[in-house]
């Protein structure tokens, strides 16, 4: 059988909200990460945990792009889409390319599943799917006759059917199952009927592909050329947490996580959570509230406080956030984005509350607002929160989404040697008879932090208003006006410490300065490259720092003849931009709970400059 | 650690005290630095936080470290510093509306952690500093600025909610008796876990008296039932009215009928009893209400939070060694790109 060679591919696996796709997609991703392809990964998966078997709104869906070149994106159109049943192809399908393949599962497609799915013909006997490669594998009937000996009940069979899948997908793209196989003996070692019967299944799967003449394309993808080194995969808020705890090291500090369970910022607390034999308290709080303020509390107490939600749970925090500003204590608020207003939509990805990170709390309370590219960037946007956070004894907002969060990519590790250090800029306990004065400054405006505990350093710290130097509570005019520039302040000086903006590709001035913040630098990085191709004048800029911004960014926009900003909301960042530095700027807005596709910007940017 | 003995004097802070004249929080504030100086402890290892309030402007005035923080919050506030240092001899200074309305939530959930913690509530049944609402614990029909036809909301009462909250240390003391409210702050910082302190505070602006009937001399025998451990339930102008268990029932008896043998026996490790005592506020004999307790409750011994939460981190370390971050960084399946 011919081998076609490719140099990227995307395969979407979509079905039940039960059938597994998540974990297939998982290991499958593990597979080719090994193996050394470039990669990145979406996974899409409802609000419902089980929405009703066979739904619209019960499907999940794993996007994963594999390739031999660099990947940036996780692919705007599938070629390969494995639907378990007839609602993941209905809700799919848009997203095959023109004569793409389809998997389908035709146990999926009964009477029940297509009523469900709302199709009155079987698309699979239809002839409306002509215009794609179809292949129909009973996988149901498969997987059940792979087991009939293996003494499981029916229900524990069908569950693993997406080992099936998984095996079959292996043997399409000329992958060993070796590492998924290792991977079924760890997570089934204390359950071995079951670690045999996923096993057994794996193995039919991938023998099926073998032994059946009917699949007439294999494609295989070279390893990418990525640079050498030792890599991992590793999705977003892995790489946030693993952040956090490379800041607890390199400061000295104890980190203490603080959260409430909250789409999609729960897996922070799971994951740091099961640090514990790391310098790492985890608290699961009563609400988002006391989430903030126990993290608050620690900070007082001298360990890096951190809090983490998504939108709805930040604006309960605001209050808090508020006092821990005036307070002039570290704390990072991790906001894992998600589609707002209100409950919104939680399992989709937006970029709505950057707004929130600079307004969202009453009276004038500037915090500084760090914002994260792609996954295995939260782990250094989360160090860099924390050190400007530690050494600027202040509140930081550190700004990932739904779509990162759940995302992986490949990721060449740091070596904890050549991490950046961070100096808490701690009070020196002293004698009782020096008066210790909370509220004094350094060149910078960092107070000295004492913690409850050092000599001679007690005092009390508030919510109040309070004078300058000695913290006193104060309702004097003057002292109040000094002392909300003075808060101000401390935040533009941050600018001094962060490097200048760099263009991510492109050159220094030309037509074009391509703006972007957040998940979208897979796409407009894509996107830029091939406009580049093209002859274009363009470049890409890359927002880490919102608040402040770097110092040249005026400089750098200026030196461009048309500036755009794509963002997954109303024009936020654009809006920010603007009235800072009163230059045109023109917006592109996606407000639909999904990433833009690299081709819808490469398409705005070519209309820009045609 | 404290090279002398220190006086009451030693924790007063250079700050003017800016309760309204005559305020029961002085008082309060008196018995609070004494009991401080008697600990033998040393200023810097003592952490006073608070919420919003009259009450809430205690940590001004206590020189030890100190937190002043936002509405209802305290409890967590509080939790997070004591997670992160348990060495720390952490009160909580909490008024009826911080604790029990805004603050509702994380007061119930900080009882059932039982960190070791103390949190004194200051209950004068009204809100002061926002000048006389009703509060959660204003009993029905009180007439205030928010309520001129008189208060629907049946009130809370406090040790009731701690008890049902799982709290281990539960009593109640008053304002106006300096040498009650010592005793029983006394145990609340021998206890090892989170002590509920409910103290009878007097706001003599917005709702002068509410406590007069157990506070003060003509009335307070009468009504006021002292508990002490391993006593029996005596009380009246001379000892001569008692409570006895009939059956569930608590019973008020004369002491010329029966002896002190046949009384309820205060025991505060006893659940039960501490259910029974925790409704008397309740409870009335025909038209008259029945004695209110005061003194220890409650008290239970039970981990603290913070105790569990550091023996979770050794095991940890046990079966995983210290964390190495390189290794964490790394995880569990690493490739190489040569």
């Amino acid at each position: 059988m011919a081998l076609t060679i490719k140099e990227d591919v995307t395969v979407l696996f979509a079905g039940d909200s039960g059938d597994g796709m998540q974990l297939t997609g998982n290991m499958f991703t593990d597979t080719h990460a090994h193996f050394g392809n470039d990669l990145s990964t979406f996974p899409n998966f409802p609000a419902e945990i089980r929405a009703p078997q066979g739904s619209l709104a019960g499907v999940s869906g794993f996007q994963i792009r594999f390739g031999s070149i660099e990947i940036f994106t996780p692919g705007d159109a599938c070629d390969v889409l494995v639907a378990m049943n007839a609602a993941a192809l209905k809700t799919n399908l848009h997203s095959l390319k023109n004569s793409g393949t389809i998997i389908a599962n035709s146990s999926g497609f009964d009477s029940k599943n297509l009523r469900l799915a709302g199709y009155e013909n079987n698309p699979l006997e239809s002839g409306e799917l002509s215009g794609y490669q179809l292949y129909i594998i009973d996988v149901t009937k498969l997987t059940r006759t792979a087991l009939s000996e293996s003494g499981l009940g029916q229900k524990d069979i069908d569950r693993t059917k997406n080992m099936f899948v998984l095996g079959f997908l292996l043997w399409m793209f000329d992958r060993s199952p070796d590492g998924p196989t290792e991977f079924i003996n760890q997570k089934f070692k204390k359950n071995e009927p079951v670690r045999t019967a996923n096993l057994n299944v794996l193995a039919a799967g991938y023998n099926y592909g073998e032994t059946t003449n009917t699949f007439t394309s294999r494609y295989t993808v070279k390893p990418a050329r990525l640079a050498p080194g030792k890599y991992r995969s590793v999705n977003g808020n892995q790489a946030l947490s693993l952040g956090l705890v490379a800041a607890s090291e390199q400061s000295g500090l104890q980190l203490f996580y603080g959260s409430y369970p909250i789409t999609p910022a729960s897996t922070l607390l799971h994951y740091l959570s099961s640090y514990k034999n790391f310098n790492v308290k985890t608290f699961q709080a009563e609400d988002e509230i006391a989430a903030v303020c126990s993290a608050i509390g620690a900070s007082f107490g001298g360990a890096l406080g951190v809090t983490g939600s998504s939108g709805p749970g930040v604006a309960l925090k605001g209050e808090a956030i508020g006092l821990a500003m005036i307070l002039e204590l570290p704390l990072i608020i991790c906001n894992i984005q998600r589609g707002g207003p209100s409950t919104g939509l939680p399992t989709k990805t937006e970029q709505s509350d950057l707004f929130q990170a600079y307004y969202g709390r009453n009276g004038e309370a500037p915090i500084p607002v760090i914002s994260s590219r792609s996954p295995s960037d939260c782990f250094w946007a989360a160090l860099e929160a924390s050190r400007i956070a530690i050494e600027h004894m202040t509140p930081v907002m550190l700004l990932s989404d739904g779509y990162i969060a759940n995302g992986s990519e490949p990721w060449k590790f740091p070596n904890t040697k050549d991490l950046p250090g961070i100096t808490p800029p701690l009070a020196r306990p002293g004698q009782r008879d020096e008066k210790y004065l909370p509220y004094d400054r350094d060149e910078k405006l960092v107070r000295k932090w004492a913690i409850p505990g050092m000599e001679g350093l007690i005092h009390r710290i508030g919510g109040l208003e309070k004078e300058e130097k000695t913290g006193n509570v104060s309702y004097d005019p003057v002292n109040h006006e000094n002392m909300v520039k003075i808060r101000a302040k401390r935040v533009e000086i941050i600018a001094d410490s962060i490097p200048a903006q760099e263009l991510d590709s492109g050159s220094p001035g030309g037509d074009l300065l391509v703006i972007g913040w957040g998940s979208t630098y897979g796409v407009i990085k894509a996107a830029v490259k091939q406009a580049l191709a093209k002859g274009h004048a363009v470049a890409h800029a890359h927002l880490r720092y919102l608040n402040p911004f770097p110092k040249n960014l005026f400089e750098l926009m200026s030196s461009y003849d048309k500036i755009l900003i794509p963002e997954m909301n109303s024009g936020q960042l654009k809006h920010l931009l603007q009235g800072r530095y009163l230059i045109p700027i023109e917006g592109m807005n996606k407000i639909r709970g999904i990433p833009f596709t690299s081709k819808e910007i490469e398409e705005k940017i070519d209309s820009i400059l045609s | 650690m404290a090279t002398e003995a220190l006086k009451s004097k030693d924790f007063v802070t250079d700050q003017d005290v800016r309760w309204c004249p005559g305020c029961g929080d002085y008082s309060i504030l008196k018995q609070v630095q004494q009991v401080m100086a008697d600990s033998g402890r040393d200023p810097q290892d003592i952490v006073f936080i608070s919420g919003i309030g009259c009450a809430a402007r205690f940590p001004y005035y206590m020189e030890t470290y100190g937190m002043h923080g936002i509405h209802g919050r305290a409890p967590a506030l509080a939790s997070g510093l004591k997670a992160i240092n348990k060495d720390l001899s952490v009160w909580v200074v909490t008024g009826d509306g911080d604790c029990l309305s805004i603050g509702g939530n994380h007061f119930i959930h900080l009882l059932r952690r039982n960190f070791d913690l103390n949190l004194l509530l200051f209950n004068n049944e009204i809100y002061g500093l926002t000048k006389g609402q009703y509060s959660p614990t204003s009993p029905l029909g009180r007439r205030t600025g928010s309520s001129p036809m008189g208060v629907i909301d049946t009130p809370f009462r406090p040790m009731e909610l701690a008890f049902g909250a799982k709290g281990t240390f539960i009593a109640r003391s008053m304002d106006r008796d300096p040498k009650h409210l010592r005793e029983v702050l006394q145990h609340a910082d021998d206890h090892m876990g989170t002590s509920f302190v409910e103290i009878y505070q007097n706001c003599n602006v917005f709702n002068d008296g509410a406590f007069f009937t157990f506070t003060e001399k003509a009335t307070k025998k009468q009504n006021a039932l002292f508990l002490t451990q391993g006593e029996p339930l005596v009380f009246g102008e001379n000892e001569e009215w008692g409570v006895r268990l009939n059956d569930l029932r608590p019973e008020i008896v004369s002491l010329e009928q029966y002896s002190k043998n046949d009384l309820w026996i205060h025991d505060a490790k006893d659940r039960f009893k501490a259910t029974v005592l925790c409704q008397f506020d309740d409870l009335k004999n025909g038209e008259i209400p029945y004695p209110r307790p005061f003194g220890v409750i409650y008290q239970e011994e039970r981990p603290t939070y913070e105790d569990q939460l550091e023996n979770l981190h050794n095991q940890a370390v046990i079966e995983k060694g210290s964390g190495k971050l390189d290794q964490l960084l790394a995880g569990s399946r690493v490739w190489e790109i040569m």
